[in-house]
Protein backbone atom coordinates (compact mmCIF):
# COMPACT_ATOMS: atom_id res chain seq x y z
CA UNK A 1 0.00 0.00 0.00
CA UNK A 2 2.59 2.50 1.13
CA UNK A 3 4.69 2.02 -1.99
CA UNK A 4 1.69 2.88 -4.17
CA UNK A 5 1.54 6.38 -2.78
CA UNK A 6 3.69 8.87 -4.58
CA UNK A 7 6.41 10.46 -2.47
CA UNK A 8 4.81 13.89 -2.29
CA UNK A 9 1.74 12.43 -0.61
CA UNK A 10 3.65 10.14 1.67
CA UNK A 11 3.31 12.28 4.73
CA UNK A 12 0.49 14.43 5.97
CA UNK A 13 0.79 17.40 8.24
CA UNK A 14 -1.70 17.77 11.04
CA UNK A 15 -2.27 20.51 13.52
CA UNK A 16 -2.72 19.70 17.19
CA UNK A 17 -4.00 22.57 19.26
CA UNK A 18 -3.97 25.34 20.35
CA UNK A 19 -7.35 24.21 21.61
CA UNK A 20 -6.79 20.57 22.44
CA UNK A 21 -7.66 18.82 25.68
CA UNK A 22 -4.30 17.16 26.15
CA UNK A 23 -1.87 19.90 25.25
CA UNK A 24 -2.07 21.28 28.79
CA UNK A 25 -3.06 24.75 27.80
CA UNK A 26 -2.71 26.45 24.48
CA UNK A 27 0.24 24.60 23.01
CA UNK A 28 0.07 24.05 19.28
CA UNK A 29 1.97 21.27 17.59
CA UNK A 30 2.47 20.94 13.87
CA UNK A 31 3.02 17.23 13.35
CA UNK A 32 4.09 15.58 10.14
CA UNK A 33 2.81 12.03 9.99
CA UNK A 34 3.72 9.03 7.91
CA UNK A 35 0.70 6.86 8.51
CA UNK A 36 0.50 7.04 12.28
CA UNK A 37 4.20 7.56 12.83
CA UNK A 38 5.50 10.99 13.72
CA UNK A 39 8.11 12.18 11.21
CA UNK A 40 8.60 15.66 12.59
CA UNK A 41 7.03 17.72 15.29
CA UNK A 42 7.24 21.46 15.81
CA UNK A 43 5.80 23.22 18.82
CA UNK A 44 4.26 26.59 17.98
CA UNK A 45 4.12 28.71 21.06
CA UNK A 46 3.07 32.20 22.00
CA UNK A 47 -0.67 31.70 22.31
CA UNK A 48 -0.50 32.74 25.92
CA UNK A 49 2.19 35.37 25.58
CA UNK A 50 1.48 37.86 28.30
CA UNK A 51 4.43 40.18 28.12
CA UNK A 52 5.31 39.54 31.74
CA UNK A 53 8.97 40.44 31.51
CA UNK A 54 8.04 43.74 29.91
CA UNK A 55 5.31 44.35 32.47
CA UNK A 56 7.87 43.84 35.23
CA UNK A 57 9.99 46.62 33.79
CA UNK A 58 7.23 49.09 34.54
CA UNK A 59 6.36 47.88 38.03
CA UNK A 60 8.42 48.24 41.16
CA UNK A 61 9.96 45.20 42.81
CA UNK A 62 7.07 44.73 45.17
CA UNK A 63 4.34 44.82 42.55
CA UNK A 64 6.11 42.35 40.28
CA UNK A 65 5.55 39.59 42.82
CA UNK A 66 1.90 39.37 41.81
CA UNK A 67 2.94 39.03 38.17
CA UNK A 68 5.18 36.05 38.92
CA UNK A 69 2.24 34.17 40.46
CA UNK A 70 0.56 34.00 37.11
CA UNK A 71 3.55 32.58 35.32
CA UNK A 72 3.63 28.96 36.45
CA UNK A 73 0.22 28.99 38.04
CA UNK A 74 0.59 25.46 39.36
CA UNK A 75 3.40 26.46 41.69
CA UNK A 76 2.82 30.15 42.38
CA UNK A 77 4.92 30.17 45.52
CA UNK A 78 7.85 28.71 43.62
CA UNK A 79 7.74 31.65 41.25
CA UNK A 80 7.46 34.05 44.17
CA UNK A 81 10.50 32.43 45.72
CA UNK A 82 12.62 32.63 42.59
CA UNK A 83 11.77 36.28 42.08
CA UNK A 84 12.12 37.50 45.63
CA UNK A 85 15.24 35.37 45.91
CA UNK A 86 16.80 37.24 43.01
CA UNK A 87 15.91 40.61 44.49
CA UNK A 88 17.13 39.53 47.92
CA UNK A 89 20.41 38.44 46.37
CA UNK A 90 20.67 41.82 44.71
CA UNK A 91 19.98 43.59 47.98
CA UNK A 92 22.13 41.19 50.02
CA UNK A 93 19.46 40.34 52.56
CA UNK A 94 19.71 37.68 55.24
CA UNK A 95 16.43 36.14 56.31
CA UNK A 96 15.48 35.09 59.85
CA UNK A 97 15.38 31.38 60.59
CA UNK A 98 11.59 31.09 60.81
CA UNK A 99 11.08 32.74 57.44
CA UNK A 100 13.48 30.32 55.79
CA UNK A 101 11.85 27.27 57.33
CA UNK A 102 8.38 28.50 56.43
CA UNK A 103 9.49 29.06 52.87
CA UNK A 104 10.81 25.53 52.60
CA UNK A 105 7.57 24.10 54.00
CA UNK A 106 5.43 26.13 51.63
CA UNK A 107 7.63 25.43 48.62
CA UNK A 108 7.46 21.70 49.20
CA UNK A 109 3.71 21.79 49.69
CA UNK A 110 3.47 23.71 46.44
CA UNK A 111 5.60 21.09 44.75
CA UNK A 112 3.18 18.40 45.88
CA UNK A 113 0.17 20.37 44.67
CA UNK A 114 1.81 20.99 41.31
CA UNK A 115 2.71 17.33 40.92
CA UNK A 116 -0.88 16.43 41.78
CA UNK A 117 -2.21 18.48 38.88
CA UNK A 118 0.44 16.90 36.65
CA UNK A 119 -0.55 13.42 37.79
CA UNK A 120 -4.26 14.06 37.38
CA UNK A 121 -4.01 15.58 33.92
CA UNK A 122 -1.37 13.12 32.74
CA UNK A 123 -3.59 10.23 33.79
CA UNK A 124 -6.69 11.77 32.22
CA UNK A 125 -4.77 12.18 28.95
CA UNK A 126 -4.02 8.49 28.97
CA UNK A 127 -7.57 7.55 29.83
CA UNK A 128 -7.59 7.20 33.62
CA UNK A 129 -10.30 9.60 34.72
CA UNK A 130 -10.62 8.61 38.36
CA UNK A 131 -7.02 9.52 39.22
CA UNK A 132 -7.81 13.11 38.31
CA UNK A 133 -10.67 13.26 40.80
CA UNK A 134 -8.54 11.73 43.56
CA UNK A 135 -5.66 14.10 42.88
CA UNK A 136 -7.85 17.15 43.04
CA UNK A 137 -9.35 15.91 46.28
CA UNK A 138 -5.93 16.03 47.93
CA UNK A 139 -4.93 19.22 46.14
CA UNK A 140 -7.87 21.09 47.66
CA UNK A 141 -6.30 20.57 51.07
CA UNK A 142 -3.12 22.26 49.86
CA UNK A 143 -5.07 25.10 48.31
CA UNK A 144 -6.67 25.51 51.72
CA UNK A 145 -3.18 26.14 53.08
CA UNK A 146 -2.68 28.94 50.54
CA UNK A 147 -6.08 30.27 51.43
CA UNK A 148 -5.21 30.19 55.11
CA UNK A 149 -1.88 31.97 54.88
CA UNK A 150 -2.55 34.47 52.11
CA UNK A 151 -6.29 34.57 51.48
CA UNK A 152 -6.13 33.29 47.93
CA UNK A 153 -6.27 29.74 46.67
CA UNK A 154 -4.28 29.82 43.50
CA UNK A 155 -2.34 33.07 43.39
CA UNK A 156 -1.23 33.73 46.95
CA UNK A 157 1.66 36.21 46.35
CA UNK A 158 2.64 35.35 49.88
CA UNK A 159 6.40 35.82 49.75
CA UNK A 160 7.87 39.28 50.04
CA UNK A 161 11.33 40.61 49.47
CA UNK A 162 12.79 40.12 52.93
CA UNK A 163 10.37 37.53 54.27
CA UNK A 164 6.59 37.48 54.51
CA UNK A 165 3.99 40.18 54.90
CA UNK A 166 2.55 38.35 57.90
CA UNK A 167 3.13 35.22 59.91
CA UNK A 168 1.12 32.07 59.32
CA UNK A 169 -2.05 31.69 61.40
CA UNK A 170 -2.24 29.30 64.36
CA UNK A 171 -4.26 26.82 62.33
CA UNK A 172 -1.38 26.36 59.86
CA UNK A 173 0.67 23.76 61.72
CA UNK A 174 -2.27 21.49 62.69
CA UNK A 175 -3.62 21.64 59.15
CA UNK A 176 -0.30 20.74 57.55
CA UNK A 177 0.31 17.97 60.12
CA UNK A 178 -3.09 16.51 59.30
CA UNK A 179 -2.23 16.62 55.61
CA UNK A 180 1.08 14.90 56.28
CA UNK A 181 -0.78 12.07 57.97
CA UNK A 182 -3.39 11.72 55.26
CA UNK A 183 -1.35 12.18 52.13
CA UNK A 184 0.76 8.96 52.22
CA UNK A 185 -2.49 6.97 52.16
CA UNK A 186 -3.71 8.93 49.16
CA UNK A 187 -0.37 8.53 47.42
CA UNK A 188 -0.67 4.79 47.97
CA UNK A 189 -4.04 4.92 46.25
CA UNK A 190 -2.61 6.64 43.20
CA UNK A 191 0.13 4.08 42.97
CA UNK A 192 -2.39 1.28 43.31
CA UNK A 193 -4.30 2.79 40.43
CA UNK A 194 -1.35 3.39 38.13
CA UNK A 195 2.07 1.99 38.98
CA UNK A 196 1.32 -1.63 38.20
CA UNK A 197 -1.64 -0.92 35.96
CA UNK A 198 -1.08 -2.86 32.75
CA UNK A 199 -2.64 -0.24 30.48
CA UNK A 200 -0.62 2.49 32.15
CA UNK A 201 2.60 0.51 31.84
CA UNK A 202 1.95 -0.26 28.18
CA UNK A 203 1.29 3.37 27.42
CA UNK A 204 4.35 4.68 29.26
CA UNK A 205 7.21 2.15 29.42
CA UNK A 206 9.66 2.70 26.60
CA UNK A 207 7.72 5.72 25.34
CA UNK A 208 9.35 9.10 24.88
CA UNK A 209 12.84 7.87 25.71
CA UNK A 210 15.46 10.55 26.04
CA UNK A 211 19.03 9.65 26.91
CA UNK A 212 21.07 11.40 29.54
CA UNK A 213 23.37 12.96 26.92
CA UNK A 214 20.42 14.25 24.90
CA UNK A 215 18.78 15.65 28.01
CA UNK A 216 21.95 17.49 29.03
CA UNK A 217 22.44 18.81 25.50
CA UNK A 218 18.93 20.18 25.48
CA UNK A 219 19.44 21.84 28.89
CA UNK A 220 16.44 19.99 30.24
CA UNK A 221 16.03 20.21 34.02
CA UNK A 222 13.78 18.91 36.74
CA UNK A 223 12.16 15.47 36.81
CA UNK A 224 12.42 15.33 33.02
CA UNK A 225 16.21 15.33 33.38
CA UNK A 226 16.32 13.14 36.45
CA UNK A 227 14.10 10.57 34.75
CA UNK A 228 17.05 10.02 32.43
CA UNK A 229 19.33 9.38 35.37
CA UNK A 230 21.19 12.68 35.67
CA UNK A 231 21.63 13.80 39.23
CA UNK A 232 20.95 17.52 39.08
CA UNK A 233 18.69 19.21 41.55
CA UNK A 234 19.05 22.92 42.25
CA UNK A 235 18.18 22.27 45.88
CA UNK A 236 21.43 20.30 46.07
CA UNK A 237 23.55 22.06 43.45
CA UNK A 238 22.92 25.64 44.61
CA UNK A 239 21.01 25.36 47.90
CA UNK A 240 18.74 28.22 48.88
CA UNK A 241 16.57 28.96 51.87
CA UNK A 242 18.53 26.44 53.94
CA UNK A 243 17.88 23.36 51.78
CA UNK A 244 21.41 22.14 52.45
CA UNK A 245 20.43 21.31 56.03
CA UNK A 246 17.51 19.07 55.10
CA UNK A 247 17.79 15.37 54.65
CA UNK A 248 16.20 14.21 51.41
CA UNK A 249 16.84 11.98 48.44
CA UNK A 250 16.92 13.04 44.80
CA UNK A 251 15.04 10.30 42.95
CA UNK A 252 16.56 9.22 39.66
CA UNK A 253 15.17 7.26 36.75
CA UNK A 254 17.10 4.82 34.61
CA UNK A 255 15.58 4.56 31.16
CA UNK A 256 14.45 8.13 30.60
CA UNK A 257 10.98 7.12 29.44
CA UNK A 258 7.58 8.42 30.44
CA UNK A 259 7.22 5.75 33.10
CA UNK A 260 10.50 6.67 34.79
CA UNK A 261 9.56 10.32 34.89
CA UNK A 262 6.25 9.28 36.42
CA UNK A 263 8.03 7.26 39.12
CA UNK A 264 10.45 10.14 39.75
CA UNK A 265 7.67 12.58 40.42
CA UNK A 266 5.79 10.15 42.66
CA UNK A 267 8.98 9.63 44.67
CA UNK A 268 9.56 13.39 44.76
CA UNK A 269 6.21 13.85 46.42
CA UNK A 270 7.28 11.42 49.15
CA UNK A 271 10.54 13.29 49.60
CA UNK A 272 8.66 16.58 49.78
CA UNK A 273 6.52 15.15 52.55
CA UNK A 274 9.66 14.25 54.45
CA UNK A 275 11.08 17.76 53.98
CA UNK A 276 7.84 19.32 55.21
CA UNK A 277 7.94 17.05 58.24
CA UNK A 278 11.50 18.14 59.04
CA UNK A 279 10.48 21.76 58.50
CA UNK A 280 7.60 21.53 60.94
CA UNK A 281 9.96 20.11 63.56
CA UNK A 282 12.28 23.08 63.15
CA UNK A 283 9.59 25.73 63.20
CA UNK A 284 10.23 27.98 66.19
CA UNK A 285 8.50 31.24 67.04
CA UNK A 286 10.30 34.29 65.79
CA UNK A 287 10.22 37.08 63.25
CA UNK A 288 9.27 36.22 59.66
CA UNK A 289 10.76 39.28 58.01
CA UNK A 290 14.04 41.17 57.93
CA UNK A 291 14.41 44.02 60.34
CA UNK A 292 14.73 46.58 57.58
CA UNK A 293 12.71 49.80 57.67
CA UNK A 294 13.14 50.31 53.94
CA UNK A 295 11.33 47.10 53.11
CA UNK A 296 8.48 46.80 55.57
CA UNK A 297 6.48 49.64 57.06
CA UNK A 298 6.39 49.86 60.85
CA UNK A 299 3.34 49.11 62.96
CA UNK A 300 0.39 51.38 62.50
CA UNK A 301 0.72 52.90 65.97
CA UNK A 302 4.38 53.76 65.37
CA UNK A 303 3.52 55.32 62.04
CA UNK A 304 1.00 57.54 63.77
CA UNK A 305 3.32 58.58 66.58
CA UNK A 306 6.76 58.89 64.97
CA UNK A 307 7.83 61.14 62.14
CA UNK A 308 10.60 58.78 61.03
CA UNK A 309 8.27 55.78 60.66
CA UNK A 310 5.77 57.93 58.82
CA UNK A 311 8.39 58.91 56.26
CA UNK A 312 9.45 55.30 55.74
CA UNK A 313 5.83 54.26 55.42
CA UNK A 314 5.19 56.94 52.83
CA UNK A 315 8.30 56.02 50.87
CA UNK A 316 7.45 52.33 50.79
CA UNK A 317 3.83 52.88 49.83
CA UNK A 318 4.45 55.53 47.18
CA UNK A 319 7.74 54.57 45.59
CA UNK A 320 8.74 51.15 46.89
CA UNK A 321 12.24 50.11 47.78
CA UNK A 322 15.33 50.38 45.65
CA UNK A 323 17.96 47.80 44.95
CA UNK A 324 21.63 48.73 44.53
CA UNK A 325 22.89 48.82 40.92
CA UNK A 326 23.98 45.45 39.64
CA UNK A 327 22.48 42.20 38.53
CA UNK A 328 21.61 38.88 40.14
CA UNK A 329 20.56 35.46 38.95
CA UNK A 330 18.72 33.26 41.37
CA UNK A 331 17.41 29.80 40.57
CA UNK A 332 15.23 27.39 42.46
CA UNK A 333 14.13 23.84 41.84
CA UNK A 334 10.55 24.44 40.81
CA UNK A 335 8.32 21.39 40.26
CA UNK A 336 9.16 21.65 36.55
CA UNK A 337 12.90 22.18 36.81
CA UNK A 338 15.34 25.02 37.25
CA UNK A 339 13.37 28.23 37.45
CA UNK A 340 15.61 31.25 37.48
CA UNK A 341 15.14 35.00 37.57
CA UNK A 342 17.78 37.37 36.33
CA UNK A 343 17.19 40.87 37.61
CA UNK A 344 19.18 43.89 36.51
CA UNK A 345 18.95 46.97 38.65
CA UNK A 346 20.02 50.50 37.80
CA UNK A 347 19.65 51.59 41.40
CA UNK A 348 16.04 52.70 41.20
CA UNK A 349 12.86 51.15 42.58
CA UNK A 350 11.97 49.59 39.22
CA UNK A 351 14.12 46.82 37.72
CA UNK A 352 15.90 47.77 34.54
CA UNK A 353 15.32 44.30 33.15
CA UNK A 354 13.90 41.05 34.44
CA UNK A 355 14.58 37.87 32.55
CA UNK A 356 13.08 34.52 33.39
CA UNK A 357 14.63 31.13 32.76
CA UNK A 358 11.46 29.10 32.52
CA UNK A 359 11.93 25.34 32.89
CA UNK A 360 8.81 24.50 30.87
CA UNK A 361 10.02 26.46 27.86
CA UNK A 362 13.36 24.73 27.80
CA UNK A 363 11.97 21.27 28.59
CA UNK A 364 9.54 21.67 25.71
CA UNK A 365 12.50 21.46 23.34
CA UNK A 366 12.90 17.82 24.26
CA UNK A 367 9.43 17.02 22.93
CA UNK A 368 10.51 16.55 19.34
CA UNK A 369 13.29 14.14 20.29
CA UNK A 370 10.84 12.18 22.39
CA UNK A 371 8.10 11.88 19.80
CA UNK A 372 9.79 11.45 16.43
CA UNK A 373 9.56 7.88 15.21
CA UNK A 374 6.76 6.92 17.53
CA UNK A 375 2.99 6.75 17.15
CA UNK A 376 1.01 9.96 17.25
CA UNK A 377 -0.89 8.73 20.31
CA UNK A 378 2.39 8.66 22.26
CA UNK A 379 2.75 12.39 21.71
CA UNK A 380 0.06 12.91 24.31
CA UNK A 381 1.94 10.77 26.82
CA UNK A 382 5.16 12.70 26.12
CA UNK A 383 3.54 16.11 26.56
CA UNK A 384 2.12 14.97 29.87
CA UNK A 385 5.43 13.58 31.04
CA UNK A 386 7.42 16.79 30.59
CA UNK A 387 4.80 18.64 32.64
CA UNK A 388 4.69 21.94 30.83
CA UNK A 389 2.69 24.94 31.89
CA UNK A 390 1.98 27.24 29.00
CA UNK A 391 1.80 30.27 31.22
CA UNK A 392 5.48 29.74 31.87
CA UNK A 393 6.43 28.73 28.33
CA UNK A 394 4.95 31.88 26.81
CA UNK A 395 5.09 34.26 29.79
CA UNK B 1 -40.11 9.32 46.02
CA UNK B 2 -39.62 10.73 42.61
CA UNK B 3 -41.42 12.30 39.73
CA UNK B 4 -44.13 9.64 39.90
CA UNK B 5 -45.40 10.96 43.24
CA UNK B 6 -45.32 14.58 42.13
CA UNK B 7 -47.07 13.87 38.86
CA UNK B 8 -49.36 10.92 39.52
CA UNK B 9 -51.23 11.19 36.20
CA UNK B 10 -48.06 11.53 34.20
CA UNK B 11 -49.16 14.80 32.63
CA UNK B 12 -47.65 18.23 33.09
CA UNK B 13 -48.78 21.44 31.48
CA UNK B 14 -46.18 23.97 30.52
CA UNK B 15 -45.20 26.14 27.62
CA UNK B 16 -42.78 25.06 24.95
CA UNK B 17 -40.63 28.03 25.81
CA UNK B 18 -40.35 27.10 29.47
CA UNK B 19 -39.63 23.50 28.70
CA UNK B 20 -36.94 24.29 26.17
CA UNK B 21 -35.32 26.80 28.47
CA UNK B 22 -35.42 24.28 31.29
CA UNK B 23 -33.75 21.70 29.11
CA UNK B 24 -31.11 24.12 27.90
CA UNK B 25 -30.18 25.48 31.28
CA UNK B 26 -30.12 22.12 33.00
CA UNK B 27 -27.53 20.57 30.73
CA UNK B 28 -25.00 23.17 29.77
CA UNK B 29 -22.06 21.57 28.02
CA UNK B 30 -18.99 23.76 28.37
CA UNK B 31 -16.19 23.61 25.84
CA UNK B 32 -12.80 22.95 27.44
CA UNK B 33 -11.32 26.30 26.72
CA UNK B 34 -8.74 26.66 29.42
CA UNK B 35 -6.20 29.37 28.77
CA UNK B 36 -4.33 30.25 31.93
CA UNK B 37 -4.60 30.20 35.70
CA UNK B 38 -8.41 30.35 35.68
CA UNK B 39 -8.46 27.06 33.78
CA UNK B 40 -7.00 25.34 36.82
CA UNK B 41 -9.80 26.75 38.95
CA UNK B 42 -12.25 25.65 36.26
CA UNK B 43 -10.80 22.15 36.54
CA UNK B 44 -11.09 22.36 40.31
CA UNK B 45 -14.73 23.38 39.91
CA UNK B 46 -15.45 20.27 37.91
CA UNK B 47 -13.40 18.03 40.21
CA UNK B 48 -14.02 16.43 43.55
CA UNK B 49 -14.83 19.08 46.09
CA UNK B 50 -16.93 21.49 44.07
CA UNK B 51 -18.48 18.96 41.69
CA UNK B 52 -19.99 21.04 38.94
CA UNK B 53 -22.10 18.01 37.99
CA UNK B 54 -24.61 19.16 40.59
CA UNK B 55 -25.51 21.98 38.23
CA UNK B 56 -25.70 19.85 35.12
CA UNK B 57 -22.67 21.46 33.54
CA UNK B 58 -19.93 18.92 34.05
CA UNK B 59 -19.69 17.47 30.55
CA UNK B 60 -16.65 19.37 29.33
CA UNK B 61 -16.42 18.77 25.62
CA UNK B 62 -13.15 18.89 23.78
CA UNK B 63 -14.87 19.69 20.52
CA UNK B 64 -16.60 23.06 20.30
CA UNK B 65 -19.17 21.49 17.99
CA UNK B 66 -20.55 19.55 20.93
CA UNK B 67 -20.60 22.46 23.36
CA UNK B 68 -23.01 25.27 24.02
CA UNK B 69 -21.12 27.18 26.69
CA UNK B 70 -17.68 28.67 26.36
CA UNK B 71 -15.98 29.50 29.63
CA UNK B 72 -13.13 31.78 28.64
CA UNK B 73 -10.82 30.93 31.52
CA UNK B 74 -7.75 33.10 31.51
CA UNK B 75 -5.97 35.86 29.68
CA UNK B 76 -6.54 36.06 25.94
CA UNK B 77 -3.45 37.06 24.02
CA UNK B 78 -3.62 38.85 20.70
CA UNK B 79 -2.36 35.67 19.07
CA UNK B 80 -5.10 33.62 20.68
CA UNK B 81 -7.99 35.97 19.89
CA UNK B 82 -8.56 34.75 16.29
CA UNK B 83 -8.48 31.16 17.52
CA UNK B 84 -11.00 32.01 20.19
CA UNK B 85 -13.29 33.64 17.64
CA UNK B 86 -13.04 30.61 15.39
CA UNK B 87 -13.86 28.22 18.22
CA UNK B 88 -16.81 30.38 19.16
CA UNK B 89 -18.01 30.32 15.55
CA UNK B 90 -17.75 26.55 15.50
CA UNK B 91 -20.11 26.14 18.43
CA UNK B 92 -23.70 25.46 17.40
CA UNK B 93 -26.51 27.84 18.37
CA UNK B 94 -27.73 28.53 20.97
CA UNK B 95 -24.49 29.33 22.72
CA UNK B 96 -23.35 31.33 25.68
CA UNK B 97 -20.08 32.73 26.91
CA UNK B 98 -18.84 33.15 30.46
CA UNK B 99 -15.86 35.41 30.86
CA UNK B 100 -14.01 33.95 33.81
CA UNK B 101 -11.64 36.12 35.74
CA UNK B 102 -10.26 39.61 35.54
CA UNK B 103 -8.01 39.00 32.53
CA UNK B 104 -10.78 37.64 30.33
CA UNK B 105 -13.16 40.33 31.47
CA UNK B 106 -10.97 43.41 31.17
CA UNK B 107 -7.30 42.48 30.79
CA UNK B 108 -6.73 42.23 34.52
CA UNK B 109 -3.29 43.19 35.73
CA UNK B 110 -1.87 42.86 32.22
CA UNK B 111 -2.48 46.14 30.50
CA UNK B 112 0.20 45.70 27.87
CA UNK B 113 0.92 44.99 24.23
CA UNK B 114 0.17 41.29 24.39
CA UNK B 115 -3.20 40.88 26.05
CA UNK B 116 -6.66 41.58 24.66
CA UNK B 117 -8.32 44.00 27.06
CA UNK B 118 -11.48 42.01 27.60
CA UNK B 119 -12.75 39.04 25.64
CA UNK B 120 -15.96 40.96 24.92
CA UNK B 121 -14.04 42.74 22.19
CA UNK B 122 -13.93 39.40 20.36
CA UNK B 123 -17.09 37.48 21.27
CA UNK B 124 -20.32 38.54 23.03
CA UNK B 125 -20.20 37.72 26.73
CA UNK B 126 -23.22 36.73 28.83
CA UNK B 127 -21.79 36.54 32.32
CA UNK B 128 -18.63 38.08 33.76
CA UNK B 129 -17.11 36.35 36.77
CA UNK B 130 -14.73 38.63 38.67
CA UNK B 131 -11.69 37.43 40.57
CA UNK B 132 -8.06 36.68 39.91
CA UNK B 133 -8.72 33.83 39.62
CA UNK B 134 -12.35 33.49 40.74
CA UNK B 135 -12.90 30.85 43.36
CA UNK B 136 -14.88 27.81 42.22
CA UNK B 137 -17.83 29.12 44.21
CA UNK B 138 -17.74 32.26 42.11
CA UNK B 139 -17.70 30.29 38.87
CA UNK B 140 -20.63 28.18 40.07
CA UNK B 141 -22.47 31.38 40.93
CA UNK B 142 -21.71 32.66 37.43
CA UNK B 143 -23.11 29.49 35.91
CA UNK B 144 -26.22 29.82 38.06
CA UNK B 145 -26.62 33.41 36.88
CA UNK B 146 -26.35 32.18 33.33
CA UNK B 147 -29.01 29.58 34.03
CA UNK B 148 -31.29 32.33 35.32
CA UNK B 149 -30.59 34.25 32.14
CA UNK B 150 -31.40 31.25 29.94
CA UNK B 151 -34.62 30.74 31.89
CA UNK B 152 -35.77 34.20 30.88
CA UNK B 153 -34.88 33.79 27.23
CA UNK B 154 -37.73 34.21 24.74
CA UNK B 155 -37.89 31.75 21.93
CA UNK B 156 -38.79 34.41 19.39
CA UNK B 157 -35.89 36.70 20.10
CA UNK B 158 -33.54 33.80 20.67
CA UNK B 159 -29.90 34.36 20.19
CA UNK B 160 -29.02 36.45 17.13
CA UNK B 161 -26.48 38.40 19.17
CA UNK B 162 -23.66 36.65 17.41
CA UNK B 163 -24.70 37.75 13.94
CA UNK B 164 -25.76 41.29 14.79
CA UNK B 165 -22.69 42.21 16.79
CA UNK B 166 -19.49 42.09 14.80
CA UNK B 167 -16.25 41.77 16.70
CA UNK B 168 -14.83 45.09 17.70
CA UNK B 169 -11.23 44.22 17.03
CA UNK B 170 -9.98 42.85 13.78
CA UNK B 171 -9.31 39.15 13.91
CA UNK B 172 -7.83 36.92 11.26
CA UNK B 173 -11.18 35.40 10.33
CA UNK B 174 -13.08 38.67 10.22
CA UNK B 175 -10.43 40.55 8.29
CA UNK B 176 -10.21 37.71 5.80
CA UNK B 177 -13.91 37.86 5.05
CA UNK B 178 -14.16 41.66 5.08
Amino acid sequence: MATAISPEFKTITINMGPQHPSTHGVLRLVIELDGETVVSLKPVIGYLHTGMEKTMESKNYHKSITVTDRMDYLSPLGNNMAYVGAVEKLMNLELPERAQVLRVILLELTRISSHLVWLGTHAIDLGAMSVFLYCFREREKLLDVNDMVAGSRLTPSYFRVGGFFQDVPDTFVPHVSKFLDEFPIALGEYQDLLTKNRIWMKRTIGVGVISAEQAIDLAVTGPTLRGSGVRYDVRRAQPYSGYETYDFEVPLGRNGDVYDRFLCRIEEMKQSLSIVRQGLDRLRPGPVRCDNPYLFPADRTDVKLNMEELIYHFKIMSEGYSAPPGDAYFAIESPKGELGFYVVSDGGPIPHRTRVRPPSFINLQALEDMCVGRMVADTVACIGSIDIVLGEVDR
Amino acid sequence: MGLEELVPDGILTTTVEKMINWARRSSLWPATFGLACCAIEMMATSASRYDLARFGAEVFRASPRQADLMIVAGRVSKKMAPVLKRIYDQMPEPKWVISMGACASCGGIFNNYAIVQGVDTVVPVDVYVPGCPPRPEALIYGIMKLQEKIDKQRLKQAPPVAESEPPRIATETSSATA
